[in-house]
């Protein structure tokens, strides 16, 4: 009896794998075929997207050019991978020292600044480690290392989490141990952690700025020329890659230095929080800032 | 507390404005994983009266992974497909990473098995006693199939239902082959996730109540049909 069953339903296999070929054909031809020329694939930071910057100057650029920019916002990290293996057309990230190294090895061209904020530690109000008033990060964490007092890191590789580590070993200690967390996701979700636990963590002052209300964090050590934050935009290298939109890429880089964009940026955020988020820098150098 | 009120008040204020953005994003979800089940199914209900029907070797191997499958998580396969589609992957020349059509491809990869499973399992429990009746009638082969399936098409319903709720309720592969992109990409899922990273708690609430609105509905709608074709 089985037998006959099995012999019958053999015949549905053929048709059952020209239904899967058919179904898959289909999914990419819905779709139409080929990159479109007019899309650019903007990797950022995810401090530029949730402060709500880019939804400001995007739409402009978008308007005037006619591109449609996809934003990715990612770490810092994953932004210089995706740029490393030629996936994404313009950067807007803020790791310095790493994107040298991506520049040096031809993989980003014509980097620039665009603005800057700068990084702050915060922690919480009654501060046990009394960090309070300090100006150096280094002693700051020389500081907390010694205390253990509980601290939150990113431990994603972004851009925030670089600077933590640069600023770790410029105190000159290795942070371990059970007063050490990493959260390894984005830097809102870190402050919340920081300030459920009621733990000392690194932030960039926008994001911080941008969800105070909910938390219970002060800035505590701030002002240190260690702690800038440089946001830069670099086109990926389309000699290397021929599938970059190098002119794209090109007129949103040249964009954000414009003075229209250059202006937006000044202003965002002071209706909000009486103080702008980023400080403009079209124009200037890494040099004119840290020198 | 006051934060689930300003989100009840935010959601309804968004549905009753029918805010366009809101409505934007509800839309694309909709259709994003509406196709999806809809390609589940296709590939899902053949594949699984053929583990059903057919015995062969090495078919519990396949019917095991069908089954493991079935918890793909939704970041595996958001990996997976967003490898392949890469500009530089082997299925770069498309150029679909970061539109609504790769997350269709990576929610129907996160469905399949699941219709694949359950219309596996709906067939097994058809009546062995009907089976037999309808091969000693004569059937041919396709008339045996139809019947079958015809007979667990309560089941099969049960199968659209989950299939559709996971990809609808996934974010790991919508984040990650999607981009959450304003106008393009962005799903309820991941709006919601966006704005949760951006402090907005009444809005992120208001956007996961519009969430489980709608798949109340859509479920609402099949279970109807179910209980309707149960009845006759």
């Amino acid at each position: 009896m089985f037998s006959k069953v099995n012999r019958i339903s053999v015949g549905a296999s053929p048709g059952a794998k020209a239904a899967l070929i058919a179904v898959l054909l289909v999914a990419l031809m819905a779709v139409g075929c080929g990159p479109q020329e007019t899309e650019i694939i903007l990797a950022t930071t995810t401090s530029t997207y949730d402060s709500g910057l880019l939804d400001e100057l995007v739409p402009l650029f978008e308007e005037s050019s006619g591109y449609v920019v996809k934003p990715i916002a990612v770490g810092t990290g994953k932004a210089l991978a995706l740029a490393r293996q030629g996936e994404a057309d313009v950067l807007l990230v803020h790791a310095p020292s790493a994107e040298r190294e991506l520049a040096e090895q031809g993989f980003v061209i014509e980097r620039r600044l665009v603005m800057h904020n700068d990084f702050v530690i915060v922690g919480p109000a009654d501060d046990p480690a009394n960090l309070a008033g300090m100006t150096s990060a280094a002693s700051a964490l020389q500081h907390l290392s010694q205390e253990e007092a509980l601290f939150i890191s990113r431990g994603d590789d972004s851009g925030t989490h670089k600077r933590e580590l640069s600023l770790w070993s410029l105190a000159g200690t290795e942070p371990a141990g059970t007063w050490y967390l990493e959260t390894g996701i984005g830097m809102g979700e870190t402050l919340r952690v920081a300030s459920e636990k009621g733990a000392y963590t690194l932030t960039d002052r926008g994001t911080y700025l941008a969800l105070k209300d909910g938390l219970a964090l002060d800035i505590l050590v701030e002002g240190d020329s260690a702690m800038l934050n440089l946001y830069h935009v670099m086109i990926v290298n389309p000699e290397r890659f021929d599938k970059i939109n190098a002119t794209g890429a090109r007129l949103f880089a040249d964009f954000l230095l414009s003075d229209e964009a250059q202006n937006i940026i000044g202003d965002f955020g002071n209706d909000k929080y009486d103080q702008p988020l980023f400080i403009p820098d079209g124009g200037k150098s890494e040099d004119d800032l840290t020198g | 507390m006051s934060l689930i009120m300003e989100g009840l008040i935010k959601a309804y204020q968004l549905l009753i404005s029918l805010d366009r953005e809101i409505l934007e994003v509800t839309w694309l979800t909709l259709r994003v994983s509406g196709t999806a089940t809809l390609f589940s199914l296709l590939i899902g209900i053949p594949l699984g009266t053929f583990l059903a029907t057919v015995v062969f070797p090495g078919r519990k191997v396949l019917v095991s992974l069908v089954n493991t499958g079935m918890g793909l998580p939704p970041v595996v396969a958001g990996l997976w497909v967003s490898i392949l589609l890469w500009r530089y992957g082997p299925l770069g020349y498309f150029g679909i990473l970061y539109t609504p059509a790769a997350m269709i491809i990576a929610q129907a990869v996160i469905a399949s098995p699941i219709v694949v499973g359950l219309t596996m399992a709906a067939i097994q429990q058809v009546d062995p006693k009907l089976k037999r009746q309808i091969v000693s009638l004569g059937a041919t082969r396709w008339q045996y199939l139809w019947l079958v399936l015809r007979e667990a098409r309560l089941s099969l319903l049960a199968a659209v239902m989950a299939g559709f709720g996971a990809v609808a309720s996934e974010i790991g592969a919508s984040m990650m082959v999607g981009g959450n992109i304003k106008g393009h990409t962005r799903v309820l899922t991941t709006a919601t996730v966006m704005e949760v990273q951006r402090g907005n708690f009444g809005l992120a609430i208001a956007i996961s109540m519009i969430l489980m609105v709608l798949a109340y509905t859509i479920t609402f709608v099949l279970t109807h049909i179910q209980q309707e074709g149960g009845k006759s």
